[in-house]
């Protein structure tokens, strides 16, 4: 048994963020971190092989510096890592980047009691479509809000948030389950994890190591083989400053509720 | 003959899915009924629901009444709670079999698990979230000209796509409009070469129409056959659990009062100071992320772009300082009113009325002015 957990490097939308003039994203200006709602998936899996002693074997589709990441994960305690990198890779929509991460998977292999772990969605895009995608393209079942986990052999019992509610799910292996941040609180890297991570294994699977899954072709992968496009991206334009008011006591209030009575807001 | 969704003058009509939980429906659907019904007109075609359940046949009408043609009705016991296998399997089918063009999900946590297996089965395009729909060309050029800071002559531009090295013109194409990178950017996808065009529609974003009595009893309910076995089904839903305290309405409320960080000095206070200011204007509370990620308040308060969009006719910010993700939430408000210590705030750029000072003196003020205002009334 093992489980395997997709993560993916983001540029951190929540510090400032710069545009460039043509309206795409300056990416260079911008620190990368690891996708949040990931770090909830590793952390699923790290508590699942503390109970149970699996191995947890971390995926990620980027660039060669992603490696990076893939090491701060194994600090955190993942066993081994796998990069898919390649330049026919590039400007995958979701549909493409979950053929080719299940291809990935695939080609690793997946067995019986396997569990594939994902974070809910990416802060870059917002989607929370790789997920279920790559489990639609392996043929397993998917289990998406994960706001609790528990294994018992081959059946896996899951708490699907709702936003009303949740529903208990179960399902059985393999199967893939995306993760929310309320599942759990991630671990920290330990100092002797950092210094263990260089000497787990890291795998690079480039388009050779891919090019014959059956999964992958010109037409399902890249710019080329997204089914979506880009027509245009914008900034949306300042809305016109508003009226400081003066002051901040009584008066002013009384002020704000004037203009609200007059403008029959109140 | 095998299914080619690259045929794109094969595909017809506008298609959204009816999201019903225990028999009923969700309030998304209608607002999406509402949106499909202007896409519809656009392209001069039939607006149609698809309803999965057990025995829905007695909620599949509602859609008429804002503005669908018809509604396709699948009723199994395997279809009474929703599971991605059930409902994939009979949508890709129904898909198949009747080849609507576009195909409109609400982005709720069921429709964002759904439709990405949808797509990924039936090998198109899905966009994620939209906050905005359009077909017409001009339409769309209009909303650029509202809604970005693209130069007029860019737009003007727009028309053809150079897709997998050839130019196509896309006035006939669902442009779908959505915000990116935590709402720094807003983009617009389409899908091109495959049909139906996939969308998941963010709850709260479209205006739902005026319901007519008339056309829900003249809407054409169909039951067309499909095959499921219970052995399509991989997972078992045990139990549905509703939340055991009541949830706040904020897509729903006339008035949002929001706390921020600015209430960490006295949390209990802060909380309860806002609560009071909404019981006066009639609204509910919501927060910012930075409350939620605390654990100060649940996430049903949470406004923003991993929380609700929200647009009520006033919203009052309390010591929120105003990221992008919060404000990707709520600038479409019909009035803003911000109180921050922090006078460069940037949530006071999309206030139209700021106050500088501390909450916790200001806001019992406001309190006491609103209360004489409503009084004098």
């Amino acid at each position: 048994m093992k489980i395997i957990v997709t993560v993916k490097q983001v540029p951190d939308t929540s510090g400032k963020v710069a545009v460039n003039p043509d309206g795409t994203l300056n990416r260079a200006s911008m620190q990368t971190i690891i996708n949040p709602d990931d770090l909830n998936a590793v952390e699923a899996a790290l508590s699942l092989k503390d109970e149970l002693g699996c191995k947890v074997v971390a995926f990620t589709m980027g660039p060669a510096p992603a490696e990076g990441m893939l090491r701060e994960l194994m600090a955190m305690g993942v066993d081994e890592g796998v990069l898919v990198s390649a330049r026919e890779f590039g400007g995958s929509d979701t549909y493409a980047t979950s053929q080719i991460l299940a291809a990935a998977i695939d080609t690793y292999g997946i067995e019986e009691e396997d569990i594939i772990l994902a974070g809910r969605q990416a802060i870059d895009g917002d989607t929370a479509q790789v997920g279920p995608q790559i489990a639609e393209k392996l043929h397993l079942p998917q289990i998406t809000y994960a706001g609790k986990i528990t294994k018992e052999g081959k059946k896996i019992t899951v708490n699907r948030m709702l936003e009303d509610g949740y529903m208990v799910v179960e399902a059985e292996t393999p199967c893939m389950i995306t993760c929310i941040k309320e599942l759990n609180e991630p671990r920290y890297l330990s100092v002797f994890g950092a210094y263990e991570a260089w000497s787990k294994p890291l795998t690079v699977m480039d388009y050779n190591a891919l090019k014959d899954h059956e999964l992958i072709d010109a037409t399902t992968i890249g710019l080329k083989g997204s089914p979506t496009n880009i027509l245009t991206s914008f900034t949306p334009p300042q809305k016109g400053a508003g009226q400081m008011l003066k002051g901040n006591g009584k008066e002013t209030t009384d002020e704000l509720a004037a203009i609200l009575a007059k403008k029959h807001y109140i | 003959m095998a299914f080619n969704n690259t045929v794109i003058e094969d595909f017809k009509n506008v298609w959204v899915f009816c999201e019903q939980r225990q028999g009923v429906m969700m309030p998304t659907t209608f607002e999406l009924i509402s949106e499909g019904r202007k896409l519809a007109n656009e392209l001069g075609v039939e607006l149609c629901g698809i309803l999965l359940g057990d025995d829905v046949d007695g909620i599949a009408k509602e859609i008429g009444g804002y503005g669908a043609d018809k509604v396709y009705v699948y009723n199994s016991p395997l279809l009474k709670n929703y599971t991605t296998d059930a409902y994939t399997k009979v949508i890709c089918e129904a898909v198949e079999e009747f080849k609507p063009e576009i195909l409109l999900f609400g982005a709720s946590n069921i429709g964002r698990d759904l439709a990405p297996r949808c797509a990924g089965r039936l090998h198109t395009g899905l966009c994620a979230d939209c906050t905005h729909l359009d077909i017409d060309m001009p339409n769309y050029k209009g909303f650029l000209a509202e809604a970005s800071t693209l130069a007029p002559d860019k737009i003007e531009k727009l028309g053809t796509v150079m897709v997998a090295g050839e130019k196509k013109d896309v006035s006939r194409d669902l442009k779908m409009t959505r915000p990116a990178f935590g709402g720094h950017l807003m983009a617009s996808i389409i899908c091109p070469r495959f049909r139906p065009a996939m969308a998941t529609v963010r709850p709260g974003v479209m205006k739902k129409n005026e319901y007519c009595a008339d056309c829900a009893a003249k809407i054409e309910v169909l039951h067309p056959e499909f095959k499921l076995e219970a052995s399509d089904v991989k997972t078992n839903v045990v139990a549905i659990e509703k939340a055991a305290k009541k949830l706040v309405d904020l897509i729903g409320a006339d008035v949002v009062v929001s706390v921020g960080r600015g209430i960490s000095k006295d949390v209990e206070k802060g909380i309860a100071l806002a609560e009071e200011l909404a019981e006066v204007l009639g609204g509910v509370v919501g927060s910012s992320r930075a409350c939620v990620d605390a654990g100060w308040i649940t996430a049903d308060h949470q406004v923003g772009q991993t929380g609700k969009t929200v647009h009520p006719r006033i919203y009052i910010a309390l010591g929120i300082s105003g990221a992008i993700q919060h404000k990707a939430g709520m600038q479409e408000s019909e009035l803003i009113i911000a109180v921050n210590k922090n006078e460069s705030a940037p949530i006071f750029e999309v206030a139209d009325y700021g106050i500088t000072g501390d909450l916790f003196k200001v806001v019992p003020e406001l309190i006491e002015s609103f209360k004489a205002a409503k009084a004098a009334k």
